[in-house]
């Protein structure tokens, strides 16, 4: 294993200008966690005007205003960035790979990131206020009757949409080009085929969002009419658009999530995962079945009922490839010697929260049940457990699984369960009473509400407040971490952990396999 | 088909070209499949923005369809618009003609485009018409008022379980987009 | 089968909880008051106590490893890690599942699609932010009015109690018959909202430019309260939907009473009125239409105050053009088509001599309508 190398540059330019995989899987990791902090801040002003009945703190347009900032950033700031981070640091080391396939356009895909949070986040600033038309942003709202802000609004959307696809162009073909001798596809750890599916999915659907916004943009300038009535067009034609992006969406953000459980369990119940090829499969028929189900989210809408039908019936498929997921899981931990250090405490509560979000996403898919819960809390209970408990979970799993591996240094065992504690009580205290006013008759997206809703959105707040504050200690443990933590001493960190990234020195080397590893007997 | 020796560059060329290809998707697949499929199937209830011809064929006399007409006018529109009669009994197969009265009660000239959309949008393709104001842009002088015609016919082919048809107008105020296009020229 | 009649029993048991509560608050969807509704809870239930009995095993499953597979334990790990078998298995059994939800949802769906046979239809139409109904007759003579929200602004902004419908109460409500199937035709004017009361189990979007229909036969009398169900703008929280469903009797009353009330006011806008009347109207249309945005001090807000403002102090004909026209490109609705020339004069005259503007001006209903005709 060649071990040559000059050291990273120093100073601001290092940062800059480094095509290292690794130096650009931190700068993705902190930007994304720098997001999560300001999207937080958003939702804690959100449940903060939500503590009570009444118009406490803020207006109700500003209130929209951070509905729709809480989405976008949370979305495209904080989850989406916060895997590709995972990506670029992971996928070489555990393919045996030097770096990416695009070094060069990866750092491109980083560095265009933060220009277009700024310019969103700056929309605050311009007259007229943010975005406020919610992180779906439906037309007429969004175009006939937006603040001047949107201009901008699209031009990020845009800037967001050129770094994701760039980055998942480089993912496949480093994936599909850079594999160590001898690992086959069905050799590969699972994260890698879940960010490979994942990957394309992007490419695809990507596009389709900038084209929604395109049109908005031509509708808004240029005087065409792709949603406006007046000039023949149709607002439902948007949503149709943007949900053929936005279902597919959302399995880019969980299914990179998948895959990091899938690389954890195995490891902390001693066991290999049970099912790999299956496994596999039902990730790909996840993505298939994604592109054909979207208008699920649109019920409402008043569409013909064979297309209500057929809709419902794909949706509730999905269920079918998730749940063998699920069960792979468990089974991976059934008979294996299991042990709860921190990132496995943070899958099982994955295993456990994103599966009760998969069975009201069930519910959910049943059309006219649909109809008395779409638009209301139980929506967002449901996306939240799937999101938070989910993807966020799931990352933060990631985190004190590979930090060790990244920074040389142990985190503290004890600081981190008890940041587990605290997050999935407070995560539950937030998320699981807002199942109630949903189905009791509290609409989404309103800054104040009747009587009868009051208890259980005090209890939510409180519940967001004691989550918010616990990821503070999170960020605490990380950084005394990377400064002052216990040097590891066992290059393979966990003893159950399986993977090429195990194989290499701790902390890992600036540069890696520059000279392919010869893979040993099993590797999956 | 390779597009480049470097497995690499091939493989991201590639990808590329779907991007872009996506995108196209978007304005070239998307938007006129969903008005084919739209103006085919009525789908959110919109009919054909063009005159129908008229065939030569019976009239269903033993099936009688109620065809009730709404008016409404868009945010801003001050127009009065209203349907001459609210609904009419007809049968399928045969022409039917009413008018829709409309006055503008400004002072100055304005443009309207009335905008149909029929529910249950599944007979939106069954509902022909022959000759209707919402095939163009309505001009009107400042306080005047004009009757405009609706002729249409109800194929015979309707499907049975459906016994009312609604037609609903919306008017739009088109005029500032109008005169956009005049001075544009 | 002893069993079996208790897992049945229980079943039921659980099924007859409509609107089950914590204390006071509701947890639960409830059946309502009409026979869809109650499909619609009874199919949500049957899904969720599918999938709780799923979760139960599925996490009995895994906790039962948590417990007894610990290294702790001193488990020496086993190495299996694939099954056709079983892989089929849990692919076939959830699959048949689904289909067995999947035929009452159908049947269902296919319920709340079937428009036909309505005695009675209704035009309701979304603005920003208030929905309109409009009772069609086949002789045009349409009865039609504006619902607004009528929780005042010092309960909003809490220097009031706030009162039992909080947020859930108009000015004037749906009036309906029971046992009727009154058929909703449901638009919009401006951006996409939607109409939504969750007893009777109806929602629609309403989209401007196009008409969805839907249906309801509401069989208990009684009042049932719901909200916009998409966003809209600002207010999009603040536009309730209140349906009153009566006896025949009472609805075939009242609308004899509406449309009195109708020719009423069509005479009203012949006749002059005091400048106390207007005042005092105009106030109440002032709070209702204009305060959310203008301010109870008419010191602005969302909208520019109209306390010395060079509009309420100047040209009458500038005024009425901004109420009645609004103001293209901002968030000033067009007030034209929802005030009567009544309402319309009250609320001009108000604002022209409250807030301290006090110009005497006095506009009547017929200053409104001539100059509407320019």
């Amino acid at each position: 294993m060649g071990d040559h190398h000059h050291g990273p540059a120093t100073g601001i330019g290092r940062w800059l200008f480094t095509t290292n995989h690794k130096d650009i899987g931190t700068m993705y990791l902190w930007f994304s966690f720098a997001m999560f902090i300001l999207g937080g801040t958003f939702a804690m002003i959100i449940r903060a005007e939500l503590f009570q009945p009444g118009m406490q703190l803020v207006e109700p347009g500003f209130f929209n205003q951070m509905t729709t900032l809480h989405g976008l950033v949370m979305v495209f700031g904080a989850i989406m960035p916060s895997f590709v981070g995972l990506a670029n640091w992971l996928i070489p080391m555990m393919i045996g790979a030097p770096d990416m396939a695009l070094p060069r356009m990866n750092n491109w895909s980083f560095w265009i990131l933060p220009p277009g949070f700024l310019m969103l986040a700056s929309t605050l600033f311009m007259e007229g206020g943010a975005p406020a038309f919610g992180w779906t942003f439906y037309a007429p709202l969004s175009t006939t009757y937006a603040a001047p802000s949107v201009t901008f609004f699209i031009f990020a959307i845009h800037i967001l949409g050129v770094s994701s696809i760039m980055g998942s162009i480089n993912i496949i073909a480093t994936v599909m080009n850079m594999r160590a001798p001898g690992m086959t596809y069905m050799k590969m750890p699972l994260f890698v085929w879940t960010w490979l599916i994942t990957a394309f999915l992007l490419v695809a659907v990507m596009p389709v969002l900038a084209g929604a916004v395109t049109m908005m943009l031509m509708d808004i300038h240029f005087g065409t009419s792709f949603f406006s009535a007046a000039g023949g067009g149709d607002p439902v034609l948007f949503q149709h658009i943007f949900w053929f992006f936005g279902h597919p969406e959302v399995y880019i953000i969980i299914l990179p999530a998948f895959g990091v459980v899938s690389q954890i369990i195995p490891a902390f119940s001693r066991k290999p995962l049970f099912g790999y090829a299956s496994m596999v499969y039902a990730t790909a028929s996840i993505a298939f079945l994604s592109f054909i189900v979207w208008a699920h989210h649109m019920y409402t809408v008043g569409m013909p009922v064979a297309g209500e039908l057929f809709f419902m019936y794909a949706t509730m498929l999905i269920a079918v490839p998730t749940g063998v997921k699920v069960f792979n899981w468990i089974t991976t931990m059934w008979r294996g010697a299991l042990s709860f250090e921190t990132p496995m405490l943070f899958c099982i509560g994955f295993l456990v929260l994103f599966t009760i979000g998969g069975f009201t996403g069930l519910m959910l898919s049943i059309a006219p049940a649909d109809f008395q819960y779409h638009d209301t809390y139980f929506v967002v209970a449901h996306f939240h457990y799937v999101m938070v408990a989910g993807a966020v979970f799931s990352m933060t799993a990631a985190v004190y699984y590979w930090l060790p591996k990244w920074s040389g240094r142990m985190y503290n065992e004890t600081m981190g369960k008890v940041h587990f504690w605290i997050s999935f009580v407070g995560f539950n205290i937030t998320f699981f009473p807002q199942h109630f006013v949903g189905l009791a008759g509290m609409p989404r997206r309103i800054p104040d509400y009747a009587l009868q809703f009051a208890d259980f959105n005090m209890m939510s707040s409180i519940g967001a407040f004691i989550y918010g504050a616990s990821q503070i200690l999170f960020l605490y443990n990380v950084l005394a971490t990377i400064i002052a933590g216990e040097k590891v001493t066992d290059d393979k960190v966990w003893d159950g952990a399986e993977g090429l990234e195990w194989t290499i020195p701790t902390p890992a080397p600036y540069h890696t396999f520059e000279v392919p590893p010869k893979l040993d007997a099993a590797h999956a | 088909m390779r597009l480049s020796a470097n497995p690499t560059t091939d493989t991201v060329l590639k990808l590329a070209t779907v991007s872009v290809a996506m995108f196209a998707f978007v304005f070239v697949v998307m938007v006129p499949l969903y008005n084919v499929l739209c103006d085919a199937l009525g789908i959110n209830g919109k009919t054909s923005a063009q005159a129908y011809t008229a065939v030569d064929a019976a009239v269903d006399t033993e099936r009688s369809i109620t065809v009730q007409f709404i008016a409404t006018n868009n945010d801003g529109m001050p127009w009065e618009f209203r349907p001459q009669v609210t609904a009419m009994a007809v049968h399928p197969g045969a022409a039917n003609d009413t008018v829709f009265f409309a006055a503008n009660p400004t002072a100055q000239h304005m443009v309207a485009q009335a905008i149909p959309s029929v529910s249950p949008s599944r007979a939106a393709e069954y509902f022909h018409k022959t000759e209707c104001f919402c095939f163009n842009q309505q001009p009107l002088e400042g306080e005047s008022d004009t009757l405009m015609p609706l002729q249409f016919i109800v194929d015979q082919d309707l499907p049975k379980d459906i016994k009312t048809i609604t037609l609903s107008y919306t008017l739009f105020d088109v005029t500032a987009r109008v005169s956009e296009q005049i001075a544009a020229r | 089968m002893v069993g079996g009649n208790v897992m049945r029993s229980a079943l039921m048991a659980l099924m007859a909880l409509p609107a089950a509560a914590f204390g006071d608050n509701q947890v639960n969807m409830s059946p309502g008051v009409t026979t869809i509704g109650a499909e619609i809870y009874d199919l949500h239930m049957l899904i969720m106590i599918i999938c709780v009995v799923i979760g139960i095993g599925v996490f009995g499953v895994m906790f039962y490893s948590i417990i007894y597979h610990r290294k702790s334990r001193g488990v020496v790990p086993s190495q299996f890690h694939e099954s056709t078998k079983v892989e089929v298995a849990w692919t076939v059994v959830p699959f048949l599942i689904l289909i067995g939800m999947a035929v009452p949802a159908t049947s269902t769906l296919l319920e709340v699609y079937d428009n036909d046979d309505a005695e009675l239809d209704i035009l309701v139409t979304g603005y920003q932010w208030k929905w309109k109904y409009e009772y069609l007759d086949e002789s045009g003579e349409n009865v039609s009015f504006f619902s607004n929200l009528a929780t005042p602004q010092e309960e909003i902004y809490n220097t009031d109690q706030k009162g039992e419908h909080y947020l859930l109460e108009v000015d004037e409500p749906l009036v309906i018959p029971v046992d009727t199937k009154v058929r909703f035709l449901i638009t919009a004017n401006d951006v996409i909202h939607s109409w939504w009361v969750p007893e009777i189990a109806v929602k629609r979007d309403a989209i401007p430019g196009f008409i969805n229909e839907t249906w309801t036969k509401i069989t208990e009398e009684g009042i049932y309260r719901g909200q916009c169900t998409e966003l809209c703008g600002a207010y999009h929280g603040f536009m309730p939907v209140v349906v009153h469903a009566v006896s025949r009797e009472e609805f075939d009353a009242w609308m004899d009473a509406k449309r009195a009330d109708e020719a009423a006011q069509v005479a009203a806008a012949a006749v002059d009125l005091s400048l106390d009347e207007l005042m005092s109207k105009g106030e109440a249309v002032y709070n209702a239409q204009c305060l959310a945005c203008h301010g109870a001090q008419g010191e602005g807000g969302v909208g520019n105050a109209i306390a010395g403002s060079a509009i309420a102090l100047g040209d009458i004909g500038t005024h009425l053009d901004v109420g009645i026209k609004g103001v293209a490109g901002t968030a000033m609705q067009a007030f034209g088509g929802q005030l009567n020339d009544v309402d319309m004069a009250a609320v001009i005259t108000y604002q022209r001599n409250a807030f301290g503007n006090n110009t005497g001006d006095v506009i009547q209903p017929s200053d409104v309508a001539s100059h509407k005709q320019g």
